[in-house]
């Protein structure tokens, strides 16, 4: 029914060919012991073609990593998951947990927040790569050894052998950054997942990973899924962008076209949010910053309406009751507002 | 000469540093190896009176050591510090008690920085206790005020600090901040945790605050474009000096140091992408 209806448009928003990716109608409910809460995702559905890169743009708490996990079979056991992830025509929601050892790290992989936790730190860094290529691939350990520098001077760290040898603590940040993407591409991933991964990097080296990530993805022609909350990070560096406010998908499409001409209002709001520091800032009239008003809504599961409504400059009496459906407003474009382009 | 911009401001200092010096040793373990760091080296800086000074500097150059100096938790090894016009470097501890509530620090990590088993009222009534400023049911009601103006239901007062979001942990520390009327606030890194939405929030609560209760803030960043929107002042600092210190503009406009520009450049092609973005998906 629904999620037939649901899958039909997305011919035309996937790139010609076979996605890689296909999430449809996905929905995790996160369950505490003594309630019932709201979904963290709700409905979603997209497609990923392979050695794309797509941004997925939200606010904390829109459900972006509930996403990433939920791609990567790593939900925790209180949640309850239904809808379907098709990869490479395989359903991850079906898979037993063998198989996804065979999948994670090899065929998907992760970059996670905080490279600086997500090490072992009692580890040197280069058996931290070997032991996935291990797990793996066949090999001994020279030619395990041999991978794993070459893997190091993919993401352009010099001193090879230097960085091989050190714990996590010898390394500064962006080093650290750097090998955590070596380790997500040690086994050559066709679909990688960076989660907010920048966000604790100075900007310059922020601009630097953004390059590397970029130029690998463009080399290897591994899709990339790069989670963030800053828009003016995927300008230039995504080539579709989803954006994501409590759960849903409130508008998806290319690039640049969603960014020039923004058709949700949220999707509106958060563009207005980038400074611009260089040609005189963006100051409002009684000096303040440009904001969305309001906060994310306290979900409930009995909440109607569109879930955006309360903070929206051109709601009207509809939204209230009724919470709209996707529409394709042109090629390649989708949007969930009855008002879009208001 | 960058610094004079600063002192040549219409309004008075409130807080003045003179060449400051901070020096951690550190032994490599299982060595007597030591290691020098020279986190702090001549440090000079003026903050305006009702002013917004932002340091801005790349994680390691020294920012966080000048902020925990100038907020007194953390002696300099030589240089000065002045406050309202008196020295603060070499006070007496009994001065230093009158002196602390003036000066307040809001920090990073919210999460860490709030005692998760308090709830969030007892977290600002703590330091009206302390100080003997409120007591009995003087306490909640200043409390709940506190939390109403910085954009907190008082009705949330007794949740635990981690039933709320980052942001509005954020305002909780700000509240605790203000609980002592303190004149000169530094937020170390307040932001930085963040997404962009809620730093806009905060940002602008903190504008607010400062006309309400005529504060002076130093905000310290390692983002440019985000305190570029908002300071009055800007001090860069690397490698534990401040290489350059002006008005927004001067430093914006007219960048001196090579480090300062490279910062801009960063900063200007993350913009300019977007803009390029904006105009070619337009057409």
């Amino acid at each position: 029914m629904g999620l037939f209806t649901n899958m039909m448009p997305f011919a035309t928003v996937s790139l010609e060919g076979a996605a890689l990716l296909r999430v449809r109608a996905l929905t995790v409910t996160y369950s505490t012991r003594n309630r019932q809460s709201a979904p963290a995702l709700r409905r979603v559905s997209f497609d990923i073609a392979p050695g794309e890169i797509l941004g997925i743009l939200g606010e904390s708490g829109s459900g972006k990593s509930t996403l990433a996990l939920a791609i990567l079979g790593l939900l925790p056991a209180n949640c309850s998951v239904e809808g379907t992830i098709l990869f490479q025509d395989e359903d991850l929601l079906q898979m037993d947990e063998s198989r996804w050892r065979e999948i994670r790290g090899a065929k998907i992989s992760m970059i996670f927040q905080e490279p600086g936790l997500s090490l072992s730190p009692v580890m040197r860094v280069g058996d931290q790569i070997a032991e996935i290529i291990r797990a793996h691939r066949p090999g001994n350990g020279k030619t395990r050894k041999l991978e794993c520098e070459a893997v190091l001077r993919g993401v352009r760290l010099s001193e090879v052998d230097r960085i091989y040898r050190a714990y996590p603590h010898q390394l500064s940040g962006g080093e650290l950054h750097r090998v955590a993407i070596a380790q997500a591409l040690a086994c050559r991933p066709d679909l990688v997942i960076a989660d907010e991964s920048t966000r604790s990097l100075d900007v310059t080296v922020q601009a630097e990973v953004l390059n590397l990530l970029r130029e690998i993805n463009r080399k290897r022609g591994s899709a990339l899924i790069f989670i963030t909350h800053n828009p003016a990070l995927l300008a230039g560096f995504a080539d579709r962008v989803m954006v994501m406010y409590a759960g849903g998908i409130v508008e998806q499409g290319p690039t640049a076209q969603v960014f020039s001409r923004p058709l949700h209002p949220y999707t509106k709001g958060l563009l207005q949010l980038i400074p611009r520091s260089r040609n005189g800032t963006n100051l409002t009239s009684e000096g303040r910053l440009p904001v969305i008003p309001g906060s994310l809504p306290a979900l409930n599961p009995s909440s109607r309406g569109c879930l955006f409504e309360p903070r929206c400059s051109v709601r009207t009496a509809h939204c209230q009751n009724e919470s709209p459906g996707e529409v394709t407003p042109e090629r390649g474009r989708r949007v969930s507002c009855f008002n879009y382009g208001n | 000469m960058g610094t004079e911009a600063v002192g040549r401001a219409i309004k008075p200092a409130l807080v003045k540093a003179r060449a400051l010096c901070k020096r951690y040793v550190q032994r490599a373990p299982f060595s007597r190896k030591k290691f020098v760091i020279d986190a702090l080296m001549d440090v000079d800086l003026e903050i305006a009176l009702g002013c917004l000074t932002a340091l801005v500097g790349e994680s390691g150059s020294g920012k966080s050591t000048l902020a925990s100096c100038l907020g007194i938790l953390e002696k300099p090894d030589r240089g000065e510090i002045w406050f309202e016009g008196s020295k603060v470097s070499f006070a007496n501890s009994r001065e230093l008690t009158a002196l602390r509530p003036k000066i307040q620090m809001v920090f990073q990590d919210s999460a860490g920085a709030l005692n998760p088993r308090f709830s969030a009222a007892q977290i600002i009534e703590e330091p009206l206790e302390i100080q003997g400023r409120e007591s009995g049911a003087r306490l909640r009601a200043r409390a709940c005020e506190l939390m109403e103006e910085v954009g907190l239901s008082p009705d949330a007062g007794n949740r635990s600090p981690l039933e709320f979001s980052g942001g509005q942990r954020q305002r909780l520390a700000i509240a605790r901040a203000l609980a002592l009327k303190p004149t000169f606030l530094i937020l170390d890194e307040s932001l930085s945790g963040l997404d962009l939405a809620t730093q806009a929030q905060i940002l602008n609560l903190l504008l607010d605050l400062q006309t309400s209760h005529s504060l002076t803030y130093l905000l310290i960043s390692h983002d440019l474009s985000l305190v570029g929107q908002v300071a009055d002042f800007v001090a860069v600092m690397h490698h534990g000096k401040i290489v350059e210190c002006g008005s927004r503009q001067q430093v914006f406009s007219a960048p001196q140091h090579a480090h300062t520009k490279e910062l801009l450049a960063s900063v200007g092609v993350v913009e300019a992408a977007f803009r390029t973005a904006q105009v070619g998906g337009g057409q």
